[in-house]
């Protein structure tokens, strides 16, 4: 499935917010910088580079992942979404209107780990408790320190869901 | 007439048993009639340090429950066992356990009312600790917050449901102590909290078929799908253990030389990290004296020899592409180069027992559920912590992977089954 002999010159193919893309990186390269360089999804963030901070999250096969440290070759055959997936800036989706009503960006740099992460959580439980939104987004950090703005766009975007 | 026969037989057999299980059923203790008094800090203390020491935290309080109010699922190839509440809530929990009935708890396994407590209750230990030690636990225990919470039935397989049986295992697996406090020194004082305290050997000695820990002790054994390594070959292998490696992986949960405590020995270490470091020493100290001498491991182990081989020469296949995993996920930390080990002085992955050990359970849990952020502990400072790799690694990578870190890196014959065994690790995961 995947491509990682060193001769081959075969890309890598995955499905990125609904398109099959042929991917030319080195599957030695973590997605983040393919996401990043080859794709030009410039959504998900470098943070740490250790899968410590949750700024490069994205979905693998709908379960949220650091992408700093997913190897390409492990995304083969595969689907990611990005928070590009979720909405355009003119066209948010339901949690990027969220965050953009209660503000719950400050620098910004950690939310669109943020909003994929919860876009996860949301999948699986429609109407998650606030405990259950607690303990679903304790990887992900945020150094300005927004996390009640997060939580209330959350709970939003969870309470208008049909 | 054969029927007859039979149901007669069948009747004398109930009627044996009837009497010899009234024989051995023990009498209940008389409630206490008030708490206990509140004791002074200086027993307060000394009754943390001893509760630390045993443990009894890291089985009787729950993920999502209160401390000490049980509820922990122990999953036993008989069945699973619930934690019991042993904080003082009257109705619940242990309020109107007496000092006596919590040291014959302690000492026989039984319960004040009577019923026999089931093995997993690590009482063929405990009932080697002094009478001052119990004591001091159950001050303790009687001062922590009631939480009046009522845990699950255990959920065992017939007839061991039938709790009464306990009296003829006991007969097999418990030497009850006599209350003395421990000789001095010490590597008595060790030998002392690894066994009567400690209980190491209920998950290091492994456990036969009727339950029981395998004798001689200490040759290793599973729990929760981890390896527990066994405690009489620390000091050989390639990377010996020393005294103080021990204390400190004790201690803190890292070993600068082999890595840290993971699975369910990290919350061992947790509470651990809570003692003065003389007990953790004596504990050190204690392991020392039951090595096995090095040159019967040598034998036993051919695997023992091979000299580091440089990785970029002999990667295969499998090898090659864990070697791409390794870059893109491993490597920031785990690199030769990487901060992690050039400037927190962290050990080479070549080096961690996970690697090294010839069980690969350690090495392929670690790589799926990663090893979360400490928990707030008294004392506890942050040892490691590792993203988890599940949701994003196949099964076949995972062994991919682990061809690489074994073989490539850490120049160790290949495990075998990898791929398979990752698969039921998985399926065997808590949610």
């Amino acid at each position: 499935m995947s491509k990682t002999g060193k001769d081959t010159v075969d890309t890598t193919r995955v499905e990125v917010n609904g398109r099959p893309r042929d991917l030319r990186a080195d599957p030695a390269t973590p997605l983040l910088y393919v996401l990043r360089g080859e794709l030009a999804l410039n959504g998900a963030k470098f943070g740490c580079g250790m899968g410590q901070c949750g700024a490069c999250t994205v979905l693998l096969d709908d379960q949220p992942v650091f992408s700093c440290v997913t190897p390409l070759a492990a995304c083969a055959g595969r689907r990611v979404r990005t928070v590009e997936g979720l909405g355009s800036a003119a066209r948010p989706g339901r949690l990027q209107a969220a965050f953009i009503e209660h503000q719950a960006a400050q620098c910004g740099y950690c939310i669109a780990g943020m909003i994929v992460r919860a876009q996860a959580l949301l999948d699986r439980v429609p109407h998650p408790t606030d405990d259950q939104i607690r303990r679903h987004m304790e990887p992900n950090l945020c150094r300005c320190g927004t996390h009640h703005r997060i939580l209330a766009a959350i709970r939003a975007a969870a309470g208008a869901a049909p | 007439m054969i029927l007859r026969t039979v149901a007669a037989g069948a009747a004398v057999v109930a009627a044996v048993l009837g009497i010899a299980i009234a024989w051995t059923r023990p009498a209940a203790i008389a409630p206490a009639a008030a708490p206990p008094a509140p004791p002074s800090a200086a027993v307060l203390a000394a009754g943390a340090r001893v509760v630390a020491l045993g443990d009894c935290m890291v089985c009787h309080t729950s993920p999502v429950g209160r401390a000490y109010a049980g509820g922990l699922g122990l999953a036993t190839p008989f069945g699973t066992i619930y934690s019991t509440n042993i904080t003082p809530d009257p109705d619940t929990g242990i309020g109107r356990w007496t000092s006596a009935a919590f040291r014959r708890a302690l000492r026989e396994g039984v319960a004040r009312d009577g019923h026999q407590l089931y093995p997993a209750f690590p009482y063929t230990h405990t009932t080697r600790m002094s009478d001052q030690d119990i004591d001091l636990a159950y001050a303790y225990l009687m001062s922590r917050t009631p939480v009046r919470v009522r845990q699950p039935d255990n959920e065992l397989i017939f007839p061991l449901n039938f709790r009464p049986l306990l009296a003829f295992w006991n007969m097999l697996y418990l030497r009850p102590g006599d209350g003395a406090a421990p000789g001095p020194g010490q590597v008595e004082r060790g030998r002392y909290l690894v066994d009567a305290l400690g209980h190491c050997a209920a998950c290091h000695s492994g456990l036969n078929l009727l339950g029981g820990e395998r004798n001689p002790p200490f040759g290793g054994g599973t729990v929760d799908g981890w390896h527990a390594p066994a405690l009489t070959r620390l000091a050989s292998g390639r990377v010996p253990w020393t005294q103080d490696d021990l204390a400190d992986y004790l201690g803190s949960g890292l070993s600068l030389a082999h890595g840290a405590a993971k699975g369910p020995m990290r919350p061992v270490t947790e509470r651990l990290a809570g003692v003065p470091r003389a007990d953790v020493e004596a504990m050190a100290a204690y392991l020392m004296t039951i090595q096995q001498p090095a040159r019967a491991m040598v034998a036993a182990s051919p695997q023992a020899a091979p000299a580091l081989v440089p990785a970029a020469v002999k990667a295969s296949g499998t090898e090659s592409a864990g070697a791409a995993l390794f870059a893109a996920a491993c490597a920031t930390c785990h690199g030769p180069a990487a901060p992690l080990t050039r400037l927190a002085n962290r050990p080479a992955l070549a080096r961690s027992s996970a690697v090294t050990g010839d069980d690969p359970a350690n090495f392929i849990q670690t790589v799926l559920h990663g090893i979360a952020w400490e928990r707030p502990a008294p004392g506890g400072a942050a040892a490691a912590y590792m993203p988890p790799f599940g949701d994003v690694l196949s099964d076949a990578q995972v062994a991919d992977l682990a061809a690489w870190v074994r073989t490539g890196m850490a120049g160790r014959p290949a495990w075998s089954d990898v791929a398979r065994a990752s698969g039921k690790l998985r399926k065997e995961a808590r949610p």
